[in-house]
């Protein structure tokens, strides 16, 4: 089967081993993912305010993009495409004088777009259709000995109308983990703010996220961090080192894609990770873990 | 923070314009605390999300501007899951900045950014950042 694949900025930069292993993935379920042609950037961030409506084209141009594929499933990785599509899909599917504004702006664009055409799924869910059973039919590493926390922050969960799974107590990363053998542990901030584009100019704001995240995951036992959005993955690994200086009792986490861990589990060559992309190397624990 | 308030400093508010960029009623806010419970970022915020409601239902967006909130809300939308009245803070927020970006106040300049962090940041860091932050 096949499916169209966006892929957006970072995977295709900072973000590689996230692409890499999450289309790896796929043809293990015969799923054939088809990057579509003259995508654009989606903006990254949904825009908030009603009167601009300039912030939309760019994540409409690419639903255009899709439906013209053939194949109107869009495939997300990135939670920052996922929401920013996923929002403006609806935006212009329930405000029909906007959708006109639009269309009259784009006058360019052959292909009328009406906001319900093309489906804009994440990796998440689509592994959830599989089920975990599937995946655990898969297994080439077993029995696993292994503790994570997931953590999903925010783009995948809110607002409600595009949430991927419940915004309070998501399942979507346990059910494929735990159903192959690994635990997840528990801990209060799943689904807490990183601190997002903050990083930029308010990186005391991402320090204070990241201790607080990462020091409840360790001290629930963690041996590892698994997430699925590459300002996430960022965020709680880049400032880690920080931590460690300002602090000595601070203790790190190796942070990993949800995609990078499956993909060692059911014996993909581990080579298509780029492990010096890590800023808290997860290799000595994977390698304790019997994993590479 | 001077929150006397007067006839005249309400009537400065363009409310129509407020709700036109927003969307959102700020009405509809009954000042429980929910928001400000749960959000992130509100202990690095001069003003807490509730609060900021509050004086723009007076009328005070100029108290409002005066302060960092604006500036340190990730967008996150955790305080709009969590209203009990659907009020979308995360939209007014947005609305205060794109009051102040629109009078072609920037709040970050891409030169200022070490270059060095500038390129170890993922692209989605950059570009949410800019749209948030600059017009
Ligand atoms: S949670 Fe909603 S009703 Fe309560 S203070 Fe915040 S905005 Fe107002
Ligand atoms: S959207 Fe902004 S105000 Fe609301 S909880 Fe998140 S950081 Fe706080």
């Amino acid at each position: 089967m096949e499916i169209s694949y966006y892929p957006g900025c970072t995977l295709k930069t900072s973000a590689k081993n996230y692409e890499k292993t999450g289309l790896a993935l796929l043809p293990i379920f015969d799923i054939s993912p088809v990057e579509i042609k003259d995508w654009v950037c989606c903006g990254a961030t949904y825009s908030l305010t009603s009167d601009n409506l300039m912030y939309q084209l760019a994540p409409i141009r690419t639903l255009i993009r899709a439906k013209e594929s053939g194949n109107p499933r869009l495939l997300t990785l990135c939670d920052m495409c996922y929401n920013t599509l996923k929002r403006a899909a609806l935006f212009i599917e329930n405000d029909e004088e906007k959708r006109e504004k639009i269309k009259n702006f784009m006058d360019e664009e052959e292909t009328d777009y009406r906001g319900d055409e093309v489906e804009v799924v994440h990796l998440l869910t689509l592994l959830n259709e599989i089920g975990s059973q599937k995946i655990s039919e898969k297994l080439v590493k077993s029995p696993l000995d292994l503790k994570i926390a997931t953590y999903y922050g925010c783009m995948l969960l809110r607002p409600k109308e595009i949430q991927a799974d419940s915004a309070e107590n998501p399942q979507l990363m346990e059910n494929i983990f735990q159903g192959m053998g690994v635990e997840v542990v528990e801990y209060p901030f799943r689904t807490e703010c990183c601190g997002s584009y903050q990083i930029v100019n308010r990186r005391e704001i991402i320090l204070d996220r990241t201790k607080k995240i990462i020091s409840s995951a360790v001290k629930n036992n963690a041996d590892l961090m698994v997430l699925s959005c590459p300002l996430c993955d960022y965020n709680l690994e880049a400032t880690q080192k920080e931590l460690i200086e300002q602090d000595s009792n601070f203790k790190p986490l190796p942070v990993l894609y949800f995609s990078q861990l499956l993909a060692l589990i059911l014996g993909i060559d581990p080579e298509i990770n780029d492990w010096s992309l890590h800023n808290i190397d997860p290799t000595p624990v994977l390698k304790r873990k019997g994993l590479l | 923070m001077n929150n006397k308030l007067t006839l005249e400093n309400i009537q400065q508010f363009d409310l129509d314009e407020f709700q036109e960029i927003s969307g959102e009623n700020i009405f509809a806010c009954y000042q429980c605390g929910n928001c400000s419970a749960g959000c992130p970022a509100a202990d690095f915020m001069d003003l807490a999300p509730h609060e900021v409601i509050r004086l723009l239902q007076l009328g005070q967006i100029d108290e409002v501007v005066k302060t960092n909130t604006v500036w340190i809300c990730a967008a996150c939308v955790t305080c709009r899951v969590r209203c009990p009245k659907g009020v979308d803070l995360s939209k007014i927020m947005e609305a205060v900045r794109q009051i102040v970006l629109r009078k072609k106040n920037n709040y970050v300049d891409l030169n200022k950014i070490e270059s060095e962090l500038r390129e170890k940041l993922p692209q989605i860091a950059l570009v949410g950042n800019f749209r948030k932050f600059t017009l």
